[in-house]
């Protein structure tokens, strides 16, 4: 009873805390990356050094008057923001933020759930996510926000087939979808994944970046673009949710990237013996550090690089990713073969 | 105790409720979505067998299954495009180009 | 039990969402209870551990086909709703009637041939096809069904420059 009910229970309000105060703090990162990146100091007034910034943001968004566009659809128009939120919490269910720990005296692992199709889930779930997006644009019923919409959809269904197909290559090369057994062929071949499919992880990354809607690729939601993208006519609370849901978004696609090339919550190498007094820091400390350094990559990219006209864009995915994702694959199944 | 004539019952029952926006409804859409309910009703049949008899075959059957109802899909709205361009309309009664 | 009471409930939410699919006016509605719809059947492949198809399910269905007919019906949107008048030789009650009877023919069917005995939940869900699913699937789908599945694939290629073609502006 208590290990069917209670600890995943458990599990899941400790991951969703940790995630949506993680996400607002992501805000306060983002500025502060940005704007050392551009020798300026960032939110420095609220708090020391910033620090309580997010809470003056979320209290400002929150006391915002909310409207509603005159003759929008009023419930897909309320729906759209919490279509895009809920699939980026809900793909944290799969990832292994650790191995096995004995706390209180029980063997508890670091995950809320393993499940045989882990990866398949996440792109199945961030597949929904398109939904939000779609419908955040049609329900304002104004022609800006429409055409962002559209484009911004064209551009996620178009990068989640590249992603895809990137990710079929890693299942081959770790011979299993669950994410728990892929971190675990990553300790028994005692490298991670990074160094055996190194253009995966590059075709995997850049995916994630059109993916979570980032800079260089965020045309669709920029405010030179098209007047704010399809969130031009969001305001107060709703605003935020799909402001904080594209943070939510960077963050799985980060653990997604952490677990599947770092080697999740192993040390470097985890095999060799002599760099065994790594191992005092746990994993699950391997983990966050891991993704906090893709989290920073997401931010120093955006704070570097211009941004992608459309037709730019969708050639990218169409044209040159889609062909070295499938190049990847039949190169992966063919040493796989041979080895 | 859930028999597989419980889920042969489920499916008959969605079955016809695509058959019924088949018939009923105007809006060709529309009757794209219930042909979509059709194919769904057939997937849980096979799906339902696959589990009580324990035979994989069933769901690769399935896997087809979706992968034809992607491909209906994407012609068949590829079609009503074409015909919006040239008639402005989705209703099928007003679709009678090709009549005497 | 648990079975039981997650079977009544996810298909209480497919034929619910099902009725509205057909039965809403507004046609974005229509294609939202699509995809609630889709995500209920889903859930009924898991709880028959078919945890493969009920990702590919999601992936394809609710996550590729209805995107799909969401941008069409954005596309096609029209000023006035399009059923506004109705055709004197359309007899809907005919169509709702005859329906009902078929139903009930299929039912009584069902319910009177019966289909043997009940499976036992705990062996069905511990058994090797419920573990290893994704690995049984695919064995069969490369080595007894390699042909049709090949076959699909050239299917998807054809319907996808098909597509193409028809959806062009000019030639």
């Amino acid at each position: 009873m208590i290990d069917t009910y209670l600890i995943p229970l458990i599990k899941i309000l400790f991951v969703l805390n940790a995630t949506l105060i993680a996400v607002t703090y992501m805000v306060l990162l983002e500025r502060k990356v940005i704007a050392w990146v551009q020798v300026r100091l960032g939110p420095m007034r609220v708090g020391p050094y910033g620090i309580l910034q997010p809470i003056a943001d979320a209290v400002k968004l929150i006391l915002k008057e909310d409207i509603t566009p005159a003759r929008a659809d009023k419930w897909v128009f309320t729906a759209a923001p919490i279509i895009v939120m809920v699939p980026a919490l809900i793909t944290f269910a799969v990832i292994p933020f650790g191995g096995t720990v004995n706390l209180f005296g029980r063997e508890m692992p670091l995950y809320i759930t393993d499940i045989n199709v882990g990866l398949l889930y996440i792109v199945s779930v961030a597949s929904i996510g398109v939904y939000g997006i779609i419908l955040g644009g049609w329900a304002s019923n104004s022609k800006f926000p429409l055409l962002a919409s559209l484009r911004a959809s064209a551009q996620l269904i178009s990068y989640e087939v590249a992603v895809t197909m990137t990710l079929v290559s890693l299942i081959i090369t770790a011979g299993s979808l669950s994410m728990v057994k892929i971190v675990e062929a990553q300790l028994t071949s005692g490298l991670w994944f990074i160094f055996v499919q190194p253009v995966a992880f590059v075709l995997f990354f850049i995916g994630g970046l059109a993916e979570t809607n980032r800079a260089p690729f965020d045309m669709a939601e920029a405010e030179q673009e098209l007047t704010g993208g399809f969130h031009t006519e969001y305001s107060g609370m709703r605003f935020a949710l799909f402001f904080l849901a594209e943070y939510a978004n960077m963050i799985v696609v980060s653990s997604v990237a952490t677990t599947l090339f770092l080697g999740g919550w192993l040390r470097p190498f985890p095999n060799l013996e002599a760099l065994s007094f790594l191992g005092f820091v746990p994993g699950w400390m391997w983990f966050l550090l891991k993704t906090f350094v893709f989290l920073y990559i997401f931010l120093w990219v955006r704070a570097t690089l211009p941004r992608y006209r459309y037709d730019q864009l969708m050639r990218l995915g169409w044209k040159v990713l889609i062909p070295i994702a499938i190049a990847n694959v039949v190169v992966t199944g063919i040493v796989k073969v041979l080895l | 105790m859930i028999t597989p004539t419980h889920y042969m019952l489920l499916s008959a029952l969605l079955f016809m409720i695509g058959v019924m926006g088949v018939l009923l409804r105007r809006n060709i859409i529309v009757i794209f979505m219930s042909i979509e309910l059709i194919l769904n009703a057939v997937n849980i049949n096979l799906i339902a067998f696959s589990y009580q008899l324990q035979d994989g075959i069933g769901q690769v059957f399935a896997i087809f299954v979706i992968a034809v109802a992607a491909a209906e899909a994407a012609v068949g709205l590829g079609i009503i495009l074409a015909f919006y361009r040239n008639k402005e309309t989705v209703n099928i009664d007003e679709m009678n180009l090709m009549r005497w | 039990m648990g079975h039981a009471i997650a079977f009544y409930l996810i298909s209480a939410l497919i034929l619910g969402f099902a009725v509205l699919v057909v039965s809403t006016r507004n046609t974005v509605h229509a294609v939202l209870f699509l995809v609630l719809n889709f995500l209920a059947v889903a859930a009924l492949y898991v709880l028959l551990t078919a945890q493969f198809l009920a990702v590919i399910q999601v992936m394809v269905y609710a996550g590729g086909i209805v995107v799909l007919y969401l941008f069409v019906v954005m596309l096609v949107n029209l000023k006035r709703p399009p059923e506004d008048h109705s055709s004197p030789q359309r007899r809907g009650w005919l169509g709702v009637g005859l329906g009902a009877l078929v139903l009930a023919q299929l039912a009584a069917i069902l319910v009177w041939g019966g289909v043997g005995t009940p499976a036992d939940p705990y062996t069905m869900q511990n058994s090797d096809l419920a573990l290893n699913n994704v690995e049984r699937i695919g064995m069969l789908l490369y080595t007894d069904y390699l042909v049709p599945f090949e076959l699909a694939s050239m299917l998807l290629l054809v319907a996808m420059v098909g597509a193409i073609i028809l959806a062009k502006r000019e030639l």
